[in-house]
């Protein structure tokens, strides 16, 4: 069975304006894929729908076998920790220390008076602490968030996805705020999660030949409808020309 | 990467109890939560300063929860009439006014001469220290310190109420001057203007709204001080009547109507100058 | 802008000013004020201020009194701004659209707030003052329930202003609401509130000499005692002792401003 069924997925904020119209794709364990369109393409919202940080309006998001719409508070919080999140911004608490924020990751498996405390337990800090030392951040574990780069930012916002020890990890446009040296940093780092570690990567990005590059498997999304879905390689100027329409010159260049 | 797997244990901060530190440890963190320490402190401490004279908590409590029910549900006048009320209500809303229009005039004023970049620096430093000292004054002290000298009435409250309108309206005043585009100065001082043009046609158009504004929330500010002036050092309007109803004749039905008139103005003042704020100051609030 | 443009607004500026004017006036005459008799008060004023405002020596007898009524009014002030802050996180944090519960709670919080707000701190100490008599509880009450109005509104803002985006992350992570205060949306506006509550206290100290003199505490009820026997020279240290804390006070917040923010 797939790691992730979407069925008839719609989303709408009000009656007038449907973000997502009848999403339909699966997604195996291990594959890297990314969603590509023009931005109010959807990207976004499909991505929340499927932890649900936006409610469901229509159709199935089926996670690991279980239906995502019909969960409960407590079920959720559960999917919630089996799925990764990395963010345009990075939303970093931007006070706190790096290993702190890593730590963050760790409150889906904590109860609420564990986490309030602040409790860590010394592996949990140790394979905070493995992670930074990956990611090649380690040495500035005990800095404040806000005097990092937005690369390292971004670094360390992987870290605190990977220490969920999540199946999947959703990237809502990681590299959109970072100039082209850091953006390849953090995409060969997100390419080696997947190949190294297994983990499926949804990532959302506004660059094709990025995508392209990265990818197994390329989505395009265009006025909340799929009008693509397939192996990069299969991704040709036509079918670019259909997900972006005129747009399409302005955006490759990016 | 593989390199890093090696130095990581080296980088490990730990505590005396060997487990691993996640703190930061910096200075921000250590006043923080030193003057978070330190309040909680003095607030135990204060709590054995205080002069518990005749205070029995049960019957306080019940009498106060009583008198509040009193005064809420079943507010009512008695000793002056409904007419009598509004005019008092306009009493501190006239004191309150004049407080902050004068206050506005003076302060517009020093606050040339406190700006940055109209002033010299040493003009400035002088009239900041100034409005410091005059800010630690509790304005009721300089009411009655006026009313000495001009005895009780409207002149010593507006006098008195001046000294803190003029301080905060000083601040507010000279921060959006010092917020002028210094290229509309520069290019008026190009054109051979003098300091008074530059003024009049560069600094106070571009700063017009802004002053209005804030002179409007202390309008807001001054209507609670002028209540307090009527009640605390007899300046009469609605303050005044409110401590007479509850200090001479312990009337809770007309403490009660007093109170609701006093929360019906404050409220309509505060609406009015959240929508300004919102209006005038939202860009400067993100910044 | 164009010269028709240019006409409106100094329409629009002569409008404002007479208007002004009308309540200027309006104002004079429903107070009796007279512009005239205020212009001439104030060299008088100055001049007695400078003849009589005067430190003696025999005044500094009084010192020991007068520093320790002082103390129990800046321990007041303190003791109900660190009480109001604690009450006020808490509504702050209902009525914030970030972190609200739900609607009911939020509007009940900022209707908390509105309402101990709005009614002047002078209203509350004579309300109190009739059932718990003139003793440090009374004041430290009525500046309690000023201050919890001023901070929540002051809390939600800061709560608000603070970062939402990293709220979304820890959500993401699978974080209950209580991780979530207290992991990011705390740290983030914790400075700024720190720095409201150090704001409350230098105002707190002011309010509480007012507060003072209808409770019958701290130092405003002693000034307030020399200032009716006309000892004026006590009058004068006073309003020094009061001036130095609060500068005193001042400087320290500013300091720690300085740092935290």
């Amino acid at each position: 069975m797939s790691l992730l069924q979407v069925e008839g997925l719609g989303k709408y904020y009000n009656q007038q304006t449907k973000v997502l119209k009848d999403i339909n794709f699966e997604v195996e364990s291990g594959e890297f894929i990314s969603i590509i369109g023009p931005s109010g393409a959807g990207k976004s919202s499909l991505l929340r729908c499927i932890n649900r940080m936006v409610d469901i309006s229509e159709g199935h998001v089926v996670f690991d076998g279980e239906d995502v719409g019909s969960m409960k508070k407590s079920e959720l919080r559960r999917l919630r920790t089996n799925i990764g999140m990395i963010f345009q911004h990075y939303n970093l608490v931007p006070r706190l220390t790096v290993i702190e924020n890593v730590l963050h990751g760790r409150f889906g498996y904590k109860s609420t008076l564990q986490g309030v405390l602040g409790r860590f337990t010394e592996d949990e800090k140790e394979k905070a602490f493995e992670l930074l030392g990956k990611l090649g951040i380690a040495d500035h574990a005990y800095k404040r968030c806000d005097q990092l780069s937005g690369g390292q930012q971004q670094r360390v916002g992987i870290c605190r996805a990977l220490i969920q020890e999540p199946k999947l990890i959703l990237c809502d446009e990681p590299i959109a705020s970072l100039d082209p040296n850091s953006s390849k940093i953090i995409m060969d780092y997100l390419r080696k999660i997947t190949n190294e570690m297994g983990i499926t990567c949804l990532v959302n990005l506004h660059q094709v030949d990025v995508a392209k590059e990265y990818a197994d498997r390329i989505i395009g999304l265009n006025k909340g409808e799929i009008v693509f879905d397939g192996p990069s390689n299969m991704l040709y100027e036509d079918r670019i020309e259909s997900i972006y329409g005129i747009q399409k010159r302005e955006l490759i260049t990016v | 990467m593989e390199s890093n797997q090696l130095t990581v244990p080296v980088l490990i901060k730990r505590k005396r109890n060997g487990r691993i530190n996640i703190r930061s440890g910096n200075k921000v963190d250590i006043v923080i939560k030193s003057t978070i320490w330190i309040l909680a402190l003095l607030t135990v401490m204060a709590f054995f300063f205080f002069d518990y004279t005749g205070l029995q908590w049960e019957r306080a409590i019940t009498e106060t929860a009583y008198n509040l029910k009193v005064m809420f549900l079943e507010p009512a006048l008695s000793h002056f009439s409904f007419s009598e009320a509004i005019h008092q209500v306009g009493i501190t809303l006239g004191l309150g006014f004049l407080a902050t229009i004068l206050g506005a005039i003076i302060a517009f004023f020093l606050a040339l001469m406190a700006a940055e970049n109209l002033s010299k620096p040493i003009v400035s430093k002088i009239v900041r220290m100034l409005v410091a000292y005059i800010r630690a004054v509790p304005t009721v002290l300089w009411v009655l310190i006026f009313a000495i000298a001009a005895g009780l009435g409207s002149e010593a409250a507006v006098l008195g109420m001046l000294f803190h309108s003029v301080a905060y309206l000083v601040k507010a005043f000279s921060e959006s001057f010092e917020e002028v585009n210094p290229g509309i100065i520069e290019a008026l001082r190009a054109t051979g203007s003098s300091w008074w043009h530059i003024v009049i046609h560069g600094v106070v158009p571009s700063t017009f709204t802004y002053m209005l504004s804030w002179t409007f929330l202390r309008f807001e500010i001054n209507f609670s001080v002028a209540v307090a002036m009527g009640a605390a050092a007899g300046a009469g309007g609605i303050g005044f009547e409110l401590f007479m109803a509850s200090g001479f004749y312990f009337d809770l039905r007309e403490v009660g109507f007093i109170t609701y008139a006093i929360l019906a103005i404050a409220v309509v003042l505060e609406i009015m100058s959240t929508r300004l704020k919102n209006r005038y100051f939202s860009n400067s609030a993100n910044a | 802008m164009n010269e028709k443009k240019m006409r409106q607004n100094k329409l629009q500026i002569t409008i404002i000013f007479i208007v002004i004017l009308l309540i200027t006036y309006l104002s004079a005459a429903i107070t009796n004020f007279n512009f005239l008799d205020s212009v001439l008060t104030i060299p008088e004023a100055i001049g007695w201020m400078v003849s009589n405002l005067m430190i003696t020596s025999e005044t500094l007898d009084r010192m020991p009194s007068i520093m320790d009524k002082l103390l129990e009014t800046v321990f007041m002030s303190i003791a109900a701004t660190t009480f109001a802050a604690v009450i006020s996180l808490f509504l702050a944090l209902l009525g914030s659209q970030t972190t609200k519960v739900n609607n009911f709670f939020s509007v009940l919080a900022r209707f908390i707030a509105s309402f101990s707000r709005n009614i002047p701190v002078v209203a509350w100490s004579l309300i109190l003052l009739i059932s718990f008599g003139q003793n440090s509880m009374t004041g430290f009450l009525a500046l309690f329930v000023g201050t919890l109005g001023f901070l929540t509104r002051a809390f939600i803002e800061s709560i608000d202003e603070a970062n939402q985006s990293s709220v979304e992350a820890l959500t993401a992570t699978g974080a209950t609401y209580f991780h979530i205060v207290n992991k990011a949306v705390i740290p983030q506006s914790l400075p700024q509130m720190l720095s409201w509550i150090l704001f409350m206290v230098e105002t707190n100290i002011r309010s509480a000499t007012l507060v003072g003199i209808l409770t019958g505490t701290g130092i405003g009820a002693m000034f307030d005692l020399y200032y009716k026997s006309m000892n004026y020279q006590v009058v004068a240290l006073i309003t020094i002792t009061i001036v130095v804390t609060v500068i005193l006070i001042e400087l320290l917040s500013n300091q720690i401003r300085r740092v935290i923010l």
